[in-house]
């Protein structure tokens, strides 16, 4: 019976295209401004995630991330966001993760490895994913940190980390409604 | 039970105090909206906000203060309508000492950047993060402080008249060192 189900849901999961619920989903950040936590998230993402439980090696998630779509809930603050010294949207858009590896490191958890690639800059990292499901739906679910200067995100007069920490934690919960 | 004639040096001291930080505070929080987005704007309006919630904190220990000391007795020579105009203006200062620090303290956290005191002490959100009521709130802060410096003008004009024009005790009473 066991088996049968696990086979179920790995076909389930196998079959899935990645139809994104965006209204359940999110990618959100908080970073840190003479020590006060500030959220902010973005609102335009796009996710492909395919996901075999079975065989979790053989999952793959790419995630590209609109950074224009930044809300911090300070209008100015977004502005100065897509500005030079930090993301440049004008040159580079888009921020686009890719995994590379994917394992599992416990009863439905998993740590994606993948490169991450900011203001055209590329990093390696390691994040833990937590699946859950719910009928055809999947969700995805983690938090890592990354440093902000490793991407030259905020430079110049911003690279002070002593106004804005360097760690910007992300948070990101993806709905997969498998249909 | 005699008649007070004097201040406390306690009610002298903090009575300076404030009006220094109000003066800072104000300063601070004019110029940083003045700025463009940078780390120095950062600063200046964390700075604004720490010297607001210490305004707070000290107005709430002069009531206590004056609920133990009473303040003395206006000098004889005020005509009643005199009298009622300076308790009213004394009451409301008060009132606002209170209220425009309340004021802009919810406005941080309905703009989704809380208040950090000294760095070291976040305040709790007492709304949530909403980007109407955040604009809303920043109209009442601002329209609270113009109020309250109106104020501020009336009281600095009745001490130099009773000082300059009635030649009586009521400056050199919250001047006095002796005790």
């Amino acid at each position: 019976m066991r088996f049968v189900v696990a086979l179920l849901a790995s076909l389930f999961a196998t079959a899935a295209s990645a139809a994104i619920d965006m209204k359940q989903s999110r990618i959100a950040f908080t970073f840190v401004q003479m020590k006060v936590p500030v959220e902010g998230a973005f609102q335009r993402y796009t996710a492909k995630v395919h996901f075999d439980a079975q065989q979790p090696e053989r999952s793959r998630a790419e995630i590209d991330i609109d950074l224009n779509s930044i809300d911090t809930g300070s209008a100015d603050a977004d502005t100065e966001a897509r500005r030079k010294p930090w993301f440049y949207t004008a040159q580079y858009p888009t921020a686009t993760f890719r995994s590379t590896s994917i394992r599992r490191a416990g009863v439905d958890r998993y740590e994606v490895t993948g490169a991450l690639t900011l203001k055209g800059r590329t990093r390696t990292l390691t994040a833990p994913v937590e699946v859950r499901r719910a009928g055809a739906q999947t969700v995805y679910e983690g938090a890592f940190a990354i440093n902000r200067l490793d991407y030259a995100i905020g430079d110049g007069p911003w690279a002070d980390t002593d106004t804005v920490a360097n760690e910007v934690k992300l948070r990101f919960r993806i709905v997969d409604t498998g249909k | 039970m005699s008649a007070v004639t004097r201040y406390t040096r306690t009610a002298i001291v903090l009575h300076w105090l404030v009006a220094a930080l109000i003066a800072a505070a104000v300063g601070l929080g004019l110029y940083a909206v003045s700025l463009e987005l940078s780390p120095q704007k950062l600063k200046l309006y964390s700075w604004h906000k720490w010297v607001g919630v210490t305004i707070f904190l000290l107005a709430v220990a002069r009531l206590a203060w004056r609920a133990w000391h009473p303040a003395p007795t206006p000098v004889a020579s005020l005509r009643p309508w005199e009298r009622r105009l300076a308790g009213a203006t004394h009451a409301l200062l008060y009132v606002l000492l209170l209220a425009v620090p309340v004021t802009g303290w919810l406005m941080s956290s309905a703009s989704g950047f809380p208040v950090v005191y000294l760095g070291l002490v976040q305040l709790p959100d007492l709304v949530a993060k909403n980007k109407e009521l955040a604009e809303t709130l920043k109209v009442v802060h601002f329209v609270l402080n113009k109020i309250m410096l109106a104020l501020v003008a009336l009281h600095v004009a009745a001490a130099l008249k009773h000082h300059f024009v009635d030649r009586d005790n009521t400056l050199r009473r919250m001047l006095s060192w002796r005790a």
